[in-house]
């Protein structure tokens, strides 16, 4: 019995890793994946590099020395001209901008009747920092109006940083829970995409098998639930296969183009990990430090031991979910009524994850959703990085989590496998749930 | 006599659906046995119940003696009616894979299925792909891989479906010396014609029911009616024969050939005793042609049927 299911599950992986489409895939994806990260690295390095040019008209006795460039604008001064010939010169020599500041008695009305004129819609940066000028200057005058010197305004101004710190007294400090959320969710997201890509192929090779009419050949020397568990196993062998090959193709790639065409990593690290914050947070030496120290801390044992358990768990209940639909149906677009309520948990997980866990990654929704059998495979690996017991995952609930998800998965495959049964041996009807139902009482 | 396979009231129902009621067969060793009945008659359902792809409801089947159980598996050989093969995998490599999971050893099922892809003359392909098979080879690799094991007993519903009619041929040869070297072969159909070349105990299904069975022969015999076909050949006069004739026994159809001067007609007999009838007409005219009508499979098959329906 067991060499019966080797055989099937050995010509599953390799009816889909001789495909030619797959095969294709495999090869295309990492090429299109570091080609878009490249790109996006490209743009953005040349919407950086590009430095937008102000002109200034100031005929006021206020700002002689206030703006002063930056990296991303440079200031030119015009004097003796009217306002026209300012605009028409500006206009003609493709400046960005030009800022008007007419003589008035005060820095107030100076700063009320100041104009910046553009050729179209001023870039929002530029306008920031040109109003960040404005604002320091007024509030150093309405300041020193109420006897507060230069020298005393600048020492006011000092920035300044909240220092955090854990109950335990270890310092702590600002995006670590996102970062954290953030690998998780990443372990998570992959389970999701692997369960919708994979669980994809097992449908269409269970209706591929029933349209081709040789299910009933090879059931007549198996059982339904060694084909339908020989045929997820192996699918899933051939999706591991092609997630590795793209894992290291993509890593060799991205160094690649790392060494090759010279962007910085530092660039692509800034953009591909999209947390808001988190670059501008890490200036400091010590800082950088402690990010990678709080990383190492992850417990990443934990963390790697129970993507395994979700992701194998979870992969089983939604793939034989996927396999009863393929056998209940007869073609590919029958099945989209069924889809959308596979789907529909996973995404909810997501998002889910994204609005909730990761600001309050132990709070009720966060919890109630780790637990919840079909949404627990993604939540609760968000959660996981803070580690378990004390300031982390609770440990009841990460051992409550999985004994749901396995009596689910028990569950589910029980049920699966029943309409399986009944379903590949059905030729010409459009299944409704109401038949669905009936099939479950079938012996 | 030895019985491949018994069943004892078998039942089986889908919901409020009946495909099975009390249906009891006994099927010889080493014959051919043919299980009729029109579409949806419920030879499907007992075929799948065999090949324990379902289960009775309730009931017994004892498969050469025991009751019937997983491991019999790998003594039946079945060619379903609904059937095909992977589209995209390679003849050869397919061929091999069903024969394994029929539980042979790879180097053996390898020797086993060159022989037969010679025998039935389509060695060559053992490298193409099934899509550019015709429907007639991918029958043949079809028909091989159901035999390879050497199955005690072979089911075939509906064997012949998608042949020509030479390959049909081939297909029954290789049926028929199969049961010369001691299968048991089911033979599921609703075709007549080929019955009558195969077959020598039948079953009639229909409506869920077995309404009929036995062997071919003495359910023909069953179901003769004493009516023989009769030639004679005219000498003078055929319309003032065919008075006598009408006179003296129960004439029907009867039809006059001008060119050979021959008159045909059907004749029913109180009894199956011919050899007064015979000695009178002889001394009317020359009798050219005497025989009995047999019923083909054919008429029985729809003469039971309406039977059955009218009766209810």
């Amino acid at each position: 019995m067991v060499g019966k299911l080797g055989l099937i599950i050995k010509r599953e992986y390799l009816a889909k890793v001789r495909n030619r489409s797959f095969i294709v895939m495999t090869i295309l994806s990492p090429l299109l994946i570091v080609g878009m990260i490249v790109l996006i690295a490209y743009l953005t390095k040349i919407n950086s590099d590009e430095v937008r040019v102000v002109s200034i008209l100031n005929e006021s006795n206020y700002f002689q020395h206030q703006f002063k460039p930056t990296k991303g604008i440079s200031y030119l001064y015009l004097d003796g001209l009217t306002l026209e010939q300012a605009k028409d010169s500006t206009n003609a020599l493709g400046y960005d901008g030009l800022l008007h500041l007419p003589n008035e008695k005060d820095v107030e009305q100076v700063a009320k009747s100041a104009y910046l004129y553009t050729k179209d819609n001023p870039n929002t940066n530029v306008i920031q920092q040109l109003e960040s000028v404005f604002q320091r200057q007024l509030r150093q005058d309405r300041l020193e109006k109420l006897g507060v010197s230069s020298d005393q305004f600048s020492k006011v101004e000092q920035p300044f940083d909240l220092q955090l710190a854990t109950f335990d007294g270890e310092r702590s400090i600002k995006g670590i829970n996102e970062i954290k959320a953030f690998i998780g969710g990443g372990f998570g997201y992959a389970i999701m995409m692997f369960i919708i890509i994979y669980g994809g192929f097992v449908m269409r090779s269970v209706i591929e098998e029933k349209t081709s009419r040789i299910i009933e050949v090879i059931i007549s020397s198996v059982k339904p639930f060694q084909l339908m568990l020989g045929k997820i196993i192996g699918t899933s062998l051939a999706g591991i296969t092609q997630f590795t090959i793209w894992l290291i193709s993509a890593s060799i790639l991205l160094l690649l183009a790392v060494t090759f065409l010279g962007i910085d990593s530092g660039e692509l690290s800034g953009n591909s990990a999209a947390m808001p914050g988190m670059a501008q947070y890490a200036t400091m030496d010590s800082d950088m430090i402690m990010y990678a120290r709080e990383i190492l801390d992850i417990p990443w044992t934990l963390l790697i031991l129970s993507f395994f358990i979700y992701f194998v768990l979870g992969y089983l209940i939604y793939s034989s979910i996927y396999a009863a639909i393929g056998a209940a149906v007869d073609n590919e677009t029958d099945t989209q009524q069924f889809i959308f309520p596979i789907i529909l948990p996973l995404m909810l997980a997501i998002y889910v994850g994204f609005f909730s866990v990761f600001s309050n990654p132990h709070g009720p929704i966060a919890v109630g959703f780790s637990l919840f059998p079909l949404t627990s495979p993604i939540v609760m690996l968000m959660r996981l990085p803070g580690g378990i017991g004390e300031g982390g995952v609770p440990l009841w609930q990460l051992l409550s989590s999985i004994a749901l998800l396995i009596l689910t998965f028990w569950g589910i495959v029980s049920l699966a496998s029943r309409i399986y049964k009944v379903g590949i041996l059905m030729y010409g009807k459009k299944p409704t749930y109401k038949e669905l139902v009936k099939w479950l009482r079938y012996k | 006599m030895d019985h491949i396979l018994v069943a004892k009231n078998v039942s089986k129902t889908y919901g409020n659906y009946t495909a099975l009621s009390n249906i009891s067969l006994n099927i010889p060793k080493n014959c051919i046995y043919g299980l009729l009945g029109p579409n949806g008659a419920g030879k499907t359902s007992f075929i799948r119940i065999i090949n324990q792809i379902i289960y009775q409801d309730s009931g017994e089947i004892l498969f050469d003696g025991e009751p019937l159980a997983p491991k019999h598996i790998a003594l039946i050989g079945y060619l379903p009616e609904e059937r095909g093969l992977y589209k995209s995998m390679k003849v050869g490599e397919q061929a091999l894979y069903l024969a394994q999971l029929k539980g042979l050893s790879k180097s053996e099922a390898k020797t086993r299925l060159k022989y037969w892809f010679d025998r039935l003359d389509i060695g060559d392909w053992w490298n193409k792909k099934v899509q550019e098979l015709s429907k007639g080879m991918a029958q043949k690799v079809q028909f091989i891989v159901t035999v390879l094991h050497q199955p005690k007993l072979l089911i075939f519903d509906e064997p012949f479906s998608g042949f020509d009619p030479i390959n049909a041929n081939i297909i029954k040869d290789e049926i028929l010396q199969l049961k010369e070297q001691g299968t048991s072969i089911i033979f599921s159909t609703h075709r007549m014609e080929s019955v009558e070349e195969l077959c020598e105990y039948i079953a009639l299904i229909h409506k869920s029911e077995k309404i009929l069975d036995g062997k071919l022969s003495d359910i023909k015999k069953a179901y003769k009616n004493n009516i023989f076909n009769v030639g004679l050949q005219v000498q003078q006069n055929e319309e003032a024969l065919m008075k006598t004739l009408k006179e003296k026994f129960n004439i029907m159809a009867p039809k006059f050939d001008g060119l050979e001067n021959q008159l045909d007609f059907k004749i029913q007999l109180p009894s199956e005793e011919t050899a007064g009838i015979l000695a009178e007409l002889s001394k009317m005219a020359n009798v050219n042609r005497f025989e009995e009508t047999i019923p083909s499979a054919n008429d029985i098959f729809i003469q039971t049927v309406n039977n059955k329906d009218n009766g209810r």
